[in-house]
């Protein structure tokens, strides 16, 4: 079966003063039509950088696409030219930025921002461009569309704005919707707001969507399919019942265990996962997350592990699924704490 | 309201102005008849005082002073006295304009022109070449442009005439050389204006929506980058056509640059204060149609009076 969207080991440089990033290391991961996949992830786990790289919106130099392919519709992006790429950005794949306040071009009226992409991808005359732009605001729920659409960015809120940047990323109908950290910048009543919004949009476009995020919570209520990113590699991947009921990694579990509980009257302390993550200017040769994982062994830290399949589409790249490896129940009875 | 409040504080402006100088002028030890002195008679030195309000008391000579000003009413220079103060700008002002007007073109087509491709370049060698281009305009001063000018275009290639008015031959090496430093001025500030405005996030909303190069540098580009720019272009302007002291002289333009010396060399009041008060109209004039054009240009400007 061929995926909507397939990338397949897909490695991306930086070139700094310091040396040469690892950013993205070794990433693999599909996404099917219809379907919301989460990668989830720490600051600087690379993340963001994956999706750019889907995007081609990584500026090269100083990035450097190392290695890998990104296929979609069977085809790979990363072999199109310039203008053929363009031709997709924006129109069969675009993308929610993550800070709405800064996202939209300050002088020049929303409803132009969203007519410029109908403009450059369809074949259609202005007054209709303007027609398609009006619908787009008023299917994004804002009111008014008709006067909205001849205003500033100044003069509508954060959500707002976030609205916007989605009527802006969907006014192609893409086959793919990016979202990365879509409601970082925005306060919690409105990022729920933000996030129904896009599950409504997915179903009524029949949009697949690339969500990033570093927020489980978020992950839980929207996503269909998990991918937990850290230190350049997706460490585990799963269903979203699969990442939450067993998951199968030490960094997954780190992750759920830091969620803060609000149920209860009773104090409990905030449970972060100790240490920093890797340098990836020189990143380990095993697994990344070894040096702060309670249960790491002695392979931990010579061999990247290979992906363990724990289930339908469920893999964990942990050497604690491998056969061999000692039970974790008799690891924390030997001492070992987790957390 | 806007405007009328505007209109108001402008004429303030002027009136504080016009006074300072005035009275400035008046402490300048000296006299406009000093050379005068020896070779004419008291009588006439008498006479030419009377006619000049001289003899009146300091308060007297600006009540009277603002008495004409109000009426647009320069008085005559001392100098030469069959000429108005009003004539000598008019004559003057047109060929420093016409001047002012090529050089300010001149300096925003290719200043703006090489601050964008060295930041479209940003340290690749089209970056580096503008760059000492833009050095070389700041750092060489006008009064060596020149005559290099002259040298090379008018002496040896015999392409351009020397020096004087009159067609507008006359007046492309003049305009070349008052052109430079502003030129290389905007140039690194629209470079680093651009630099910043090709960072921010909106270029990369627009870059995911599959746009053109063209596109996405003119509409999102250029078009923000250009507003800072904007707002040092207007006294940049009024400097260029009020005329310049020394462009004008090594090319010998008939302008209006060499009155702003000359006339405080010979103490000639008159000229002193028609100067003064034609150069900061200007400026304060353009400034107001600066802002105003900022309502245009940056929506997120409105005007109003303003509360405090």
């Amino acid at each position: 079966m061929t995926h909507l969207l397939e990338v397949n080991n897909l490695q991306v440089n930086f070139k700094t003063y310091g040396g040469e990033v690892k950013a993205v290391r070794d990433v693999s991961f599909h996404l099917d039509k219809g379907e919301i996949l989460a990668i989830v992830g720490e600051s600087g786990s690379g993340k963001s950088v994956t999706v750019q790289t889907l995007m081609g919106l990584i500026p090269t130099p100083p990035g450097k696409i190392k290695n890998g392919e990104i296929l979609f519709e069977g085809q790979d992006l990363l072999k199109l030219s310039k203008k053929a790429m363009r031709q997709v950005k924006g129109s069969k794949m675009s993308m929610v930025f993550q800070d709405p306040m800064t996202s939209l071009n300050p002088t020049m009226k929303v409803g132009k921002q969203i007519e410029e992409s109908i403009l450059t991808h369809q074949n259609v005359s202005k007054s209709e461009a303007k027609e398609k732009a009006i619908e787009m605001i008023r299917l994004v729920g804002i009111n008014n569309p008709q006067e909205r659409h001849g205003q500033y960015p100044h003069e509508f809120s954060g959500g707002m704005r976030q609205r916007i940047m989605t009527a802006i990323a969907l006014a192609c109908r893409p086959d793919i919707l990016i979202a990365d950290e879509p409601t970082t910048a925005l306060d919690v009543t409105i990022q729920a707001q933000v996030l129904d919004l896009m599950k409504d949009l997915k179903d009524d476009l029949d949009t697949s969507i690339l969500l990033i995020t570093h927020d489980l919570g978020v992950v839980a209520e929207t996503a269909e399919r998990v991918a937990v990113m850290y230190g350049g590699v997706i460490v585990e991947t799963g269903t979203v019942e699969e990442i939450f009921e067993n998951p199968r990694h030490p960094y997954t579990w780190g992750l759920l265990e830091s969620i803060p509980d609000v149920t209860g009257d009773e104090k409990k302390r905030l449970l972060p996962i100790e240490g920093s993550p890797p340098d990836l200017f020189s990143p380990p040769k095993g697994c990344p997350f070894a040096p702060r994982c309670k249960f790491a062994m002695e392979i931990c830290a010579e061999e990247m592990p290979p992906p363990f399949e724990a289930g339908d589409g469920h893999e964990a790249k942990c050497w604690l699924n491998d056969p061999r490896a000692p039970q974790v129940e008799d690891l924390i009875a030997a001492g070992r704490e987790p957390s | 309201m806007y405007i009328v409040k505007r209109i108001l504080t402008m004429l303030i402006t002027i009136w504080v102005i016009a006074t300072l100088t005035f009275f400035v002028m008046k402490v300048i030890p000296g006299d406009p008849f000093a050379s005068d002195a020896d070779v004419l008679p008291p009588e006439v030195l008498e006479n030419m005082r009377d006619k000049y309000n001289l003899d009146e008391p300091i308060a007297v000579q600006y009540v009277l002073y603002l008495r004409d000003l109000v009426t647009f009413d320069l008085g005559y220079s001392i100098q030469s006295q069959t000429r108005s103060v009003n004539a000598i700008l008019a004559d003057g002002a047109t060929a420093s304009a016409l001047l002012g007007i090529q050089a300010m073109a001149i300096a925003l087509v290719f200043g703006l022109l090489l601050g964008i491709l060295a930041a479209l370049n940003h340290n690749k060698i089209i970056d580096y070449v503008s760059m000492f281009i833009a050095i070389i305009g700041i750092s060489v001063p006008s009064f060596i442009l020149a005559p290099l000018l002259i040298k090379y275009f008018a002496v040896e290639w015999g392409l351009l005439p020397v020096a004087s008015w009159g067609s507008w031959e006359h007046s492309i090496l003049p305009s070349l050389a008052l052109a430079a430093s502003p030129l290389a001025v905007i140039a690194r500030f629209m470079r680093s204006s651009m630099l910043e405005v090709m960072n921010q996030n909106y270029i990369r909303t627009a870059d995911a929506k599959g746009l053109s190069t063209t596109k996405l540098v003119i509409r999102h580009g250029i078009r923000n980058a250009i507003l800072p720019v904007v707002s040092f272009i207007g006294p940049l302007f009024v400097f260029l056509i009020t005329g310049t002291f020394v462009i004008e002289k090594i090319f010998a333009v008939p302008g209006i640059g060499r009155y702003f010396v000359d006339s405080i060399f010979n103490r000639d009041y008159p000229v002193i204060m028609g100067t003064t008060i034609f150069f900061s109209v200007i400026l304060v004039v353009t400034l107001f149609l600066i802002d105003i054009s900022y309502r245009f240009i940056d929506p997120r400007i409105k005007l109003t009076s303003g509360g405090d």
